[in-house]
């Protein structure tokens, strides 16, 4: 199970990459789905618990909506839109990669600084959590696509999600549902503005909004 | 256990109404009511503080009390005016407006009332989410590029402010025994325990994900869009409201803290950010012409002076707590006369909006009387506070952060003065301007008199109630068990 593990975390960390060098839009869709899928299979290995009842309900919640739902909202919101590809990123892709490949560095240094907490089986999981959340906040600044710019948030979230997995065992099961349930209606109501962005500018590129300065 | 579910429930219930309720013209209509109801169950905790239920989840403290009268009371006079508002935006269903007004309530109320940080954070998520349609009243392209903004700028902050919580969880492990350890009570009377690296990693994290939610420089970028495009309805709602509640989060955050021996790192944090906060709202507030993103600066300063505030220790944390009340109800007056006078122009910049004293005579003097109060002028209630945090400073030998601080408050002073006089008493722009002049009428003026009236009542003579809760509040933040 430990081997298990540490393989779907790495994986989880490949296609963070994978994400930042990616230009389809659809594709980077799919990717995030996969990466949710993955961290719905990982409440069924990581604790030393073993098989969990608990773990089984939080895995197939998590499986359902970040792996399935999420991603069939956001495909609904950029159907209507022509453009497939993100365009002239503010950081460009080999950059990017370059910067996650630092980033992953960075959360191992800082992983190492921190106290491991107790009862866990591997500890690949907070330095992947750490570098989980810079990457989706590189993807979140440095997109100009509207949708690239949620995949950065989800990827944010599923860095965060992995870290609330250490303590998953402390945090009771209805605080944890809340906190999916609350991810699930941001991506929500994101995929409605993205929907009003495309009807109102033709486009789903924030570069259109910047009317508001001083 | 009922009266939590009551308070919580109250506006659940008002928002599912208004959902139902097909009618544009009656649906405002439950509003008052609702939040009536509310606002009485609220003052119910006034006489004695209900017990803890649900295994510690549930209990109001005097702070929780503080936050949730003034949210109560801002949501009740807001809805008075909102009959009228809503009623002159014929050209837009109310239904998501209302409905969502009343879910920020219950979101907020869930902030004040429950004692487990993950809760806390569940209804912070809440009322972030549930502002967004506010924001986005007027179906423009401007206020949708302003809610795009909101969201993103929201749940970077939000989501920062979970893992924030996350590794305040971290801190107590290994946890055995009764409770939860994101249980407030549970986590301050183990805080000698705490693992120090993850706990003041927890304050950071959480300081910046709901100081984003507040406002507090450099992760203000949101306010002055959000504030400038939303209606000034949510602009109170937003800057009375949203932002004092994120506050409550962080003061919990510092309340672990100061009980596990770490508050002067944590008051340190807090005097820089504060006084970071005050320093960029000075540099923007001058020259700006927009005078609804003036007030999302000034909002800024003012989430600022509320962190320098508990920064400065005990003293400084009940005024920081009577200027969280002042505060809200300025904002209250501010926001609404901006409106009316955004109505009778057709405009919010000192291009399109002049003389409004001519147009608008009421609401203009609301607005010059709101802006004499918020600057820190007396005899009104920000005053008062603002000259506490001062003496606060000044008694604690922090000279540099008081003369910092007041230098500041001149130059937005300045700042603030040249745009509001022109709004207020330049020259019309055009006489005959399509846009027909209805700033006044009784409804709209008198839900920001209802404000001004507190401003000047808090201002002159601060009731004895009141400064014993602010000051148990401010004990119970620096360190003494309830």
């Amino acid at each position: 199970m430990e081997q298990l593990s540490q393989l779907i975390l790495a994986f989880i960390v490949f296609l963070s990459l994978y994400l930042l060098g990616s230009s389809s839009l659809t594709g980077c869709i799919k990717i995030v789905a996969l990466q949710g899928m993955c961290l719905g299979l990982l409440p069924l290995t990581i604790h030393a618990g073993g098989f969990h009842p608990r773990a089984l309900l939080l895995a197939s919640g998590m499986f359902i909506l970040k792996g399935m739902v999420i991603p069939r909202i956001l495909m609904y919101a950029i159907r209507e839109v022509k453009i497939r590809r993100e365009v002239g990123p503010m950081v460009g892709y080999t950059p990017s990669l370059l910067l996650g490949a630092a980033l992953i560095g960075v959360s191992f240094v800082l992983a190492e600084r921190l106290p491991v907490p107790p009862g866990l089986r591997t500890s690949l999981l907070i330095p992947v959590s750490l570098s989980t959340v810079m990457m989706g906040m590189l993807m979140m600044i440095s997109r100009i696509k509207a949708v690239t710019q949620v995949i950065g948030y989800l990827v944010f979230e599923n860095g965060i999600y992995l870290f609330g997995l250490a303590i998953s065992y402390e945090i009771p099961w209805l605080i944890e549902m809340g906190v999916l349930l609350d991810v699930f209606v941001a991506v929500f109501v994101m995929g409605i503005v993205i929907n009003h962005i495309a009807r109102a500018f033709d486009s789903i590129s924030t570069e259109k909004l910047t009317r508001l300065s001083d | 256990m009922p009266i939590y579910l009551l308070l919580v429930g109250i506006p659940v219930l008002i928002g599912l109404a208004a959902l139902a309720i097909s009618s544009d013209e009656r649906r405002p209509w439950i509003l008052p009511f609702g939040f009536t109801v509310h606002a009485a169950a609220v003052s119910a905790c006034w006489k004695s503080l209900p017990p803890a239920a649900a295994s510690g989840w549930f209990y109001i403290d005097q702070l929780d009390l503080v936050v949730l009268s003034l949210s109560s009371a801002l949501f009740v006079i807001c809805s008075i005016y909102c009959l009228e508002y809503l009623r002159l935006r014929k050209d837009r269903h109310n239904r998501l407006f209302t409905a969502c007004l009343s879910f920020i309530l219950a979101a907020v109320t869930l902030v004040c009332v429950s004692r487990h940080m993950g809760l806390l954070w569940v209804g912070m998520e809440a009322a972030t989410l549930a502002a967004a349609p506010l924001v986005h009243f007027n179906h423009n392209e401007r206020s949708l590029e302003a809610t795009w903004k909101y969201l993103m700028m929201g749940s970077l902050g939000i989501g920062l402010a979970l893992l924030g919580t996350f590794f305040l969880a971290l801190s107590a492990l290994p946890y055995q025994g009764p409770g939860d350890p994101l249980v407030i009570d549970t986590l301050l009377s183990r805080a000698g325990t705490l693992s120090v690296p993850w706990l003041k990693g927890a304050f950071i994290f959480l300081l910046v994900g709901y100081g984003t939610k507040m406002g507090l420089a450099p992760l203000h970028s949101w306010k002055p869009d959000t504030y400038g495009e939303a209606p000034g309805v949510a602009g109170v709602i937003l800057a009375g409201v949203v932002t004092s509640t994120a506050f409550l989060g962080i003061l919990r955050a510092f309340q672990v803290c100061a009980a596990a021996g770490l508050a002067d790192f944590a008051r340190d944090l807090l005097v820089l950010m504060g006084l970071l906060s005050i320093a960029t709202a000075a540099a923007f507030i001058i020259g700006q012409r927009d005078f609804k993103r003036m007030l999302a600066y000034s909002s800024v300063e003012h989430m600022g002076i509320l962190a320098l505030g508990v920064g400065l220790g005990p003293a400084g944390s009940s005024a920081a707590l009577l200027h969280l009340i002042n505060n809200g109800l300025t904002k209250g007056v501010l926001f609404l006369a901006a409106g009316n006078i955004h109505r009778a122009f057709g405009g919010k910049t000192m291009d399109h909006a002049r003389g409004a004293l001519r147009r608008a005579p009421i609401s203009a003097t609301l607005f010059l009387l709101g802006f004499v109060a918020i600057t820190g002028s007396p005899p009104f209630a920000p005053f008062v506070s603002e000259f506490s945090i001062l003496r606060a400073a000044v008694n604690g030998g922090r000279l540099g952060v008081a003369i910092g601080f007041v230098a500041l408050l001149a130059v937005i002073f300045i700042g603030m003065a040249t745009t509001v006089l022109s709004v207020v008493y330049g020259v019309p722009p055009d006489k005959e301007s399509k846009q027909a002049a209805r700033g006044d009428s009784p409804l709209l003026v008198a839900a920001p008199m209802a404000f001004m009236a507190g401003v000047v009542f808090l201002g002159l003579w601060l009731p004895g109630w009141l400064t014993s809760v602010l000051g148990d509040a401010a004990r119970l933040l620096n360190g003494s068990q309830p």
